[in-house]
């Protein structure tokens, strides 16, 4: 089980929270795509002839490209690599750019999975995180993604966010698992150093972010979705029986992918790498050939590290016999002993051999994560 | 012993005294320019990053000059006022020094009180005008401040470079021509003056002296008159660039001994070395048994770490003799160490040296100066701890050591420097202008004031255009209470604090406010409060954390957050438990960070 992420860093607009890599500037759209192109063929031996189960278009705006320009690259990914016939093959898009023409185009294009960066049903909120479309926007862009035939659809919702009322983030809910949805992926707002809105919080332009509310929030959340009948797989997604995202699991089970385009991450189990987060530099250093990365070997350490870190992340948890298998008796017994306070205070629980988090524990995955690790 | 010229060189740190050194011994062929790594004389790593000659060292140059052939020793001497005793003892060593100056910076404090010093023992004076190549340089200026400080003249002020080169020749024939030959009885039973000492984990402790009268041979059997001790001079010889083994020092001139001492505290700075057969009459003048200003605990982060703290510590004591402890417990910290330091770089040298030397974590309380007690009963103590402080009904008074500070900054300065001063329970006791806009200020204050944040805003107030120096003075009474901070109601004794009563509720605020600041957020909430007695004076209260976890990863990028956690992990590590509270490392000395 391999996987394929494309990154395609343009904006129509900067989102206040946002600190992924992206560009609004457009021009080099076309320079780009080739780009992209150039390192799918020079890498295209990375995943050691592993068969794809989930290719990623993610941004940025991914649905900014021309439809031609999608079309493309999946035949060269086709060409490249040997896809799964049921792969999940996923593109971001933003509400603003789905009309119906378009989203037929991707239907058929072979696009099989939509995920739509709706963010909140409000247009209070969507002000306040700069967000490039309207609440409107976003319910007839799932509208017409029903009706060009999506039946793998996700979005994106966001709590925490200044100024939202537990009421407004119940109603979003209520919007969200009333149309058809089968997956949905919730995010707490944080705040990222060298964002609009660290500066504006900063500045006492706007509140900072009320740990109290993005708690209730996340609580509301949980029970939420238990309540229509998603499981929370992940921290941050959840998801009906059978439509667990491919793409966002293979990050937290270990699976190896494949990251192209600039700064995106690449892992095939021994080591990590990204590429630079400049799109003048990728484009440069493409154009001669070479693709831009820093790679870093991982350690036993940190393979542990990453284990534990990856897996208490899942509703699958962490298995004791999985350690043992990959890390040995002596890091097993370690673990045993570094666990033990976390079933005592109610954080984890322990099911056939798995160790997974409680709903207590989930407010406090990257402490636990960080007491779990071994030295 | 007329060819024979013992020398040191007076400069602020920075104003390019080991560049000028440097240039010296290349001049004199004493070393090659591919042996000069950066700086020679500062041989230890710490010494090198902070830019301060540490401890000193000594070499022998030799020089012709016409038909005759020259010995010149430098002795180096270190540039910070917590080492000022040794400073003394290499300017006793001696019979000439350049003063070098900075020709864009002008003289400073450090500068001054050392000159003082050098005059005191009648030191020949070589003013050297240094970077004088630097485009900022004022070198009118900056003479006219010399000639008003050493009463010399203008034309006998060398401009020099460091950098170029310029002037080392002339620097050469002035040390000759100027600085008289050593005056000693060769005919004398043996006199010489231990200046510094190094430790050397194969050879012992290597004692560096300077012979007054007599001379010492291999293989004499030599006493040391302030500890008692005798040994046998296995091994004497002179300092090159390496050590070079001879059979005889004279008179007049500077060596090393080695005699198998293991430990640093049997050889004093100060202390005169004499023969067992032979004994000189008196011992050279001026020996000081080095006693500690400044008083902390030390302890392992980690309690299991106990005894290898000890043993870091002991080893640590073998080249740094100016290193005490006794063990001492908190119940805050567990075991630990009371340890008494020559100053606050000292303090911060030591605990470094523990880090990267011993690899040891360690948590440095709050640190303190050595008060004195006179209780009720008409019986005298020392305190060295807050904790040790008897209880207000025992107490007839307490007093607390006094220093005196002497600030050289910009006329502009003077009105906030005042006010930093007289806020610190400064008493201004003169102010002397060195120039038209160069001011010498000069108080009597508390040491205790100086121990906290004085020397950082000092050099925040004035931009960085004040110099200082200080020297205890004795000993006056004081208001002092006991201010205890309380962590959920626990008292944390680590963090008890002596203070005079005017700023108890000032600093008690600060302290609370800063703890604050420094003690992570914990799953329920943590109320700080800063007390006298039974009386709350100050209270803060850290939110609890709700909620820690991260929603999004960066397109995969699983590496950042995991070096993110392990850190997280690392810090954590560095914490104590004090009750149910985690306090970090940083937070046991929040009292020297406050504003």
């Amino acid at each position: 089980m391999a996987g394929i992420y494309i990154h395609i860093p343009y904006c129509r607009q900067a989102c206040h929270y946002c600190d992924f890599h992206f560009s609004t500037t457009r021009n080099s759209i076309p320079e780009m795509v080739l780009a992209l192109e150039g390192e799918l063929r020079i890498r295209s031996g990375y995943l050691n002839g592993q068969q794809v189960h989930s290719v990623y278009f993610g941004g940025g705006t991914p649905s900014i490209l021309e439809p031609e320009a999608i079309t493309h690259m999946l035949s060269v990914i086709h060409e490249l690599f040997d896809i799964h016939p049921d792969a999940e093959i996923t593109l971001e898009a933003n509400p603003d750019d789905l009309t119906l023409s378009y989203l037929t185009f991707l239907r058929e294009s072979g696009i099989n999975r939509l995920s739509i960066g709706v963010q909140s049903f409000s247009d209070k909120d969507l002000l306040v995180m700069n967000r490039v479309h309207t609440a409107e926007q976003a319910l007839q862009s799932i509208e017409n993604a029903v009706k060009a035939g999506f039946q793998n659809l996700t979005i994106d919702l966001i709590y925490g966010t200044p100024g939202m009322s537990d009421s407004q983030w119940n109603k979003n809910l209520d919007i969200a698992f009333s149309i058809g949805l089968n997956h949905l992926s919730c995010y707490s707002l944080t705040v990222e150093p060298r964002t609009a809105l660290a500066s504006f919080i900063s500045t006492g332009k706007m509140k900072d972010v009320d740990d109290g509310q993005a708690t209730r929030q996340f609580l509301i959340l949980m029970d939420r979705a238990a309540g229509a009948g998603f499981i929370h797989y992940e921290i941050s997604n959840f998801g009906k029986e059978g439509f667990f995202s491919r793409h966002n699991t293979s990050y937290w089970s270990g699976s190896h992918y494949l990251g192209i385009g600039p700064s995106a991450h690449s892992f095939d189990g021994l080591s990590r790498q990204w590429n630079v987060s400049s799109n003048p530099e990728y484009i440069r250093s493409l154009k001669a050939g070479k693709v831009p990365f820093v790679r870093e070997e991982l350690t036993r350490r940190d393979r542990y590290n990453e284990y534990i870190l990856t897996s208490l992340r899942m509703h699958t948890g962490i298995n004791g016999e999985e350690i043992l298998e990959k890390f040995g008796d002596t890091k097993r017994k370690d673990f045993l002993q570094a666990v033990s306070p976390f079933l005592i205070s109610g954080e984890i629980f322990e099911f056939e051999g798995r160790y997974i988090l409680t709903r207590k524990g989930k407010l406090m995955a990257d402490r636990i994560t960080s007491e779990l690790f071994l030295w | 012993m007329k060819n024979i010229r013992n020398f040191c060189i007076i400069a602020h740190i920075d104003h390019g005294k080991s560049t000028l050194a440097d240039r010296l011994l290349e001049f004199t062929k004493t070393i090659s320019s591919r042996d000069l790594q950066a700086q020679v004389l500062d041989d230890m790593d710490l010494e090198r990053e902070r830019g301060i000659t540490i401890k000193s060292h000594a070499i022998q140059m030799e020089y012709q000059s016409g038909a005759e052939k020259y010995i010149l020793n430098l002795i180096d001497t270190p540039g910070h006022v917590d080492f000022s005793y040794e400073v003394s003892r290499s300017i006793a060593a001696c019979e000439g020094a350049l003063l070098v100056v900075d020709a864009a910076q002008g003289i400073q404090a450090q500068t001054i009180s050392n000159l003082y010093l050098a005059l005191e023992h009648e030191l020949e004076i070589i003013p050297v005008l240094n970077k004088i190549d630097l485009p900022s340089a004022e070198p009118e200026t900056v003479k006219d401040q010399i000639v008003d400080l050493v009463g010399c003249r203008r034309e006998d002020i060398i401009s020099a470079s460091g950098k170029t080169g310029l002037g080392i020749e002339e620097i050469l024939s002035a040390i000759i021509s100027r600085i008289p030959a050593p005056k000693g009885n060769p005919d004398a039973p043996l006199k010489a003056l231990i200046f510094d000492s190094v430790f050397n984990s194969f050879r012992g402790i290597i004692a560096y002296f300077r012979v007054i009268d007599g001379e010492i041979r291999k293989n004499d059997h030599v006493k040391f008159v302030a500890t008692g001790k005798d040994y046998i001079a296995d091994e004497i010889g002179i300092l090159k660039l390496d050590k070079l083994p001879r059979e005889i020092i004279r008179t007049g001139d500077v060596g090393y001994i080695i005699s198998g001492i293991k430990e640093a505290r049997e050889v004093k700075v100060g202390d005169t070395i004499t023969t067992v057969d032979k004994p000189c009459r008196e011992a050279v003048k001026g020996f000081e048994d080095v006693k500690p200003m400044v008083f902390a605990g030390i302890y392992p982060v980690d309690t299991d770490e106990y005894e290898e703290l000890r043993n870091s510590m002991e080893k640590l004591q073998l080249n740094d003799a100016s290193l005490v402890f006794q063990p001492e417990s908190s119940a805050a910290l567990g075991f630990g160490f009371r340890c008494g330091f020559l100053g606050m770089l000292h303090m911060e040298i030591i605990q470094e040296r523990l880090e990267r030397e011993f690899d040891m974590t360690v948590i440095t309380t709050v640190p303190n100066v050595s008060y004195t007690a006179y209780l009720t009963d008409g019986s005298v103590m020392d305190i060295h701890n807050p904790s040790e402080m008897p209880e207000p009904n025992f107490l007839q008074r307490i007093e607390e050591p006094y220093i005196k500070a002497q600030i050289i900054t910009k006329s502009e300065f003077i009105g906030p420097i005042m006010t930093l001063c007289i806020g610190k329970r400064g008493t201004i006791m003169g102010q002397h202008y060195l120039t038209t806009d160069r001011v010498e200020l000069t108080f009597h204050m508390p040491l205790a004031e100086i121990v906290f944040d004085f020397y950082d805003k000092l050099k925040s107030i004035s931009k960085g255009y004040a110099s200082f120096d200080y020297h205890p003075i004795g000993y006056q009474e004081s208001d002092l209470v006991k201010l205890d901070i309380r962590l959920n109601s626990e008292p944390v004794d680590a963090l008890s604090a002596l203070v005079h009563r005017s700023h108890s509720y000032d600093f008690g605020r600060k302290m609370c406010e800063k703890l604050k600041e420094l003690i992570t957020r914990q799953q329920f909430e943590i109320i700080i409060q800063a007390s006298i007695g039974s009386k709350i004076i100050a209270r803060e209260t850290v939110k609890a954390l709700r909620k820690d976890v991260t929603a999004k990863c960066y397109g995969g990028d699983i590496s950042r957050k995991r070096k993110l956690l392990e850190k997280q992990k690392e810090g954590k590590k560095r914490m104590r438990q004090v009750g149910n509270v985690e306090i970090p490392q940083q937070a046991f000395l929040a009292v020297l960070k406050l504003n």
